[in-house]
């Protein structure tokens, strides 16, 4: 499997499936790990990163839950296969963008990624569309288990999985989940939303993880504290909880805009479709807020020209590196612009 | 009695200090709160903390032989870490101990000790049947107080679990 058989696929963050996917784009479950004896990244040597990235690769390869996975080698790829895993959420942007020996082991449906050398030696990664926090716990719990019975990690009995950083010590998990929020912010009630988070002590980021803004109403809410709770009870706790509350919040805005407000609903959804059928030079962000919109068309049955698997794949293609990978070369922003203006024009007309 | 601040004369003094001059001899002072801060010699007790210690570092106070102690194992001292949020190596955890513990607690929600998994070779399908057993109760208790939506959550999450 390679890079270009990926692009072949739809990712399996876009899949539009699994409960509550209405609200739910994906759930993914981060491990962060370090082998016992060797330093932490930051001050591991040239020599010390190639062993690791070998030994970690090798590990991961012959474990049962990686039986169809393929290693890559990120130092030496190009750094457009490096932005299309990055923007199939298959590894981070710091690990596209580290130096050194550094690499991903990934199945081939995507649900799984081993990403080795990024801020810990080893950040095991398990992806599915839609609220599937329990499953994914027990593909990620049991890809742990595998690969420590093959590499020694650095654990403490009283301080747990000992990372780079105190802020993942512990557990060294962080459950994330990523969702459409549209009526939220359209009502302004994703302030309140954000507060709540604040307390409890949860992340709210963009698309993309750490650093990056809400892009076309895409949030991701993660946990931030890794100590002191078993796995099991932070999972419950996203799953059964805090998700749940976010979704009921989200449906009840979008029934409220369909009650009270529906002409205005309507014109927003419209004018997205109208934006997205004519535009002749079109950015990702502007592509996403539009396709946000026609989400929530779709969402709400208003727009019934699509479903959200169509929709869906209209997102992943017009990523830039994606549309330059298609493409075969790099572009400019501007003639990115056009192409994806042309992408999403050729598509939207089929549905006349 | 109380003794009256030496710097404002209202308050009374609660911080008392023994200077010792260059010349060896020792003068004593009593300042209240607010001047005591005012001089900089009193923290208030809550921000005694990770910024206060950074502060201590930089100013080459008390603390500096603090910031420079070195992990044996990786050569990285507490103020690499400082500066770069990151640790060198495993043992850092045991070297600088003392110096992490109020850190982990702020970052940790003043969590200190590890209540989950442990490395090591654990029974695939035992925990499975655990995980499926729990989900099972959940599900039923779920439908018992009429919690429909859970309980389609919890028996997709089920069906999914036994089909794996």
């Amino acid at each position: 499997m390679t890079i270009d058989d990926l692009m072949l696929q739809r990712g399996e963050w876009l899949q539009g499936t699994g409960p509550m996917s209405d609200v739910v784009i994906s759930s993914r479950i981060r491990l962060a790990r370090n082998l016992a004896n060797y330093p932490f990244r930051n001050r591991a040597g040239e020599s010390d990163l190639a062993e690791i990235l070998r030994t970690v690769s090798e590990g991961a390869l012959s474990c049962r839950s990686c039986k169809d996975a393929v290693a890559l080698d990120l130092d030496p790829a190009d750094p457009l296969d490096r932005q299309v895993l990055v923007e199939r959420h298959l590894i981070s942007r710091q690990l596209a963008d580290a130096p050194g020996p550094r690499g991903v082991v990934v199945t081939r449906g995507e649900t799984l990624a081993v990403m080795i050398n990024e801020e810990d030696h080893v950040r095991l990664q398990a992806l599915r569309s839609g609220l599937q926090l329990v499953a994914l716990w027990g593909e990620i719990n049991a890809l742990d288990d595998e690969l420590a019975e093959r590499v020694e990690f650095a654990f403490d009995g009283r301080l747990g999985y000992l990372t780079a950083c105190p802020t993942n010590l512990g557990t060294g998990i962080r459950v994330s989940v990523m969702l459409h929020l549209p009526a939220l912010k359209l009502t302004n009630e994703i302030v309140r939303v954000a507060r709540a988070a604040e307390e409890l002590r949860l992340a709210i980021r963009g698309l993309y993880g750490e650093g990056t803004d809400a892009v076309g109403d895409f949030y991701q809410i993660s946990n931030q504290t890794t100590l002191g709770k078993s796995e099991e009870e932070i999972v419950e706790e996203f799953g059964e909880s805090i998700i749940p509350r976010v979704v009921e919040y989200e449906r009840a805005a979008r029934q409220a805009l369909i009650e009270k407000r529906p002409v205005q609903l309507d014109d927003r959804i419209w004018r997205a479709f109208g934006n997205l059928r004519t535009a002749r030079i079109i950015s990702s962000e502007e592509t996403l807020l539009h396709l946000s919109h026609l989400r929530l068309g779709i969402a709400t049955g208003r727009f019934p020209k699509m479903d959200v698997k169509e929709l869906n794949d209209l997102i992943m293609p017009t990523q830039p590196a994606h549309l330059q990978k298609r493409t075969g070369r790099t572009m400019s922003g501007e003639e990115r612009g056009a192409l994806r203006a042309e992408y999403l024009r050729e598509r939207l007309h089929r549905l006349n | 009695m109380a003794i009256p601040c030496q710097a404002c004369e209202k308050n009374s003094a609660c911080v008392h200090l023994t200077d010792i001059r260059p010349s060896g001899e020792a003068v004593e002072r009593h300042l209240c709160e607010s001047c005591a801060m005012k001089e900089g010699v009193a923290v208030k007790p809550h921000t005694m903390s990770a910024t206060v210690l950074e502060e201590f570092i930089k100013q080459g106070l008390g603390l500096k032989s603090l910031a420079e102690r070195v992990c044996p194992q990786c050569g990285a001292s507490f103020k690499d870490f400082h500066e770069q949020g990151l640790l060198g190596c495993p043992y850092d955890y045991t070297a600088f101990a003392d110096l992490l513990k109020p850190i982990i607690e702020k970052a940790q929600e003043g969590a200190a000790r590890h209540t989950g998994k442990t490395p090591g070779p654990s029974d695939e399908s035992a925990r499975r049947q655990t995980t499926l057993s729990r989900l099972q109760r959940s599900l039923k208790q779920a439908v018992e107080t009429e919690q429909y939506e859970a309980a389609a959550r919890l028996r997709d999450e089920i069906r999914i679990l036994e089909e794996r």
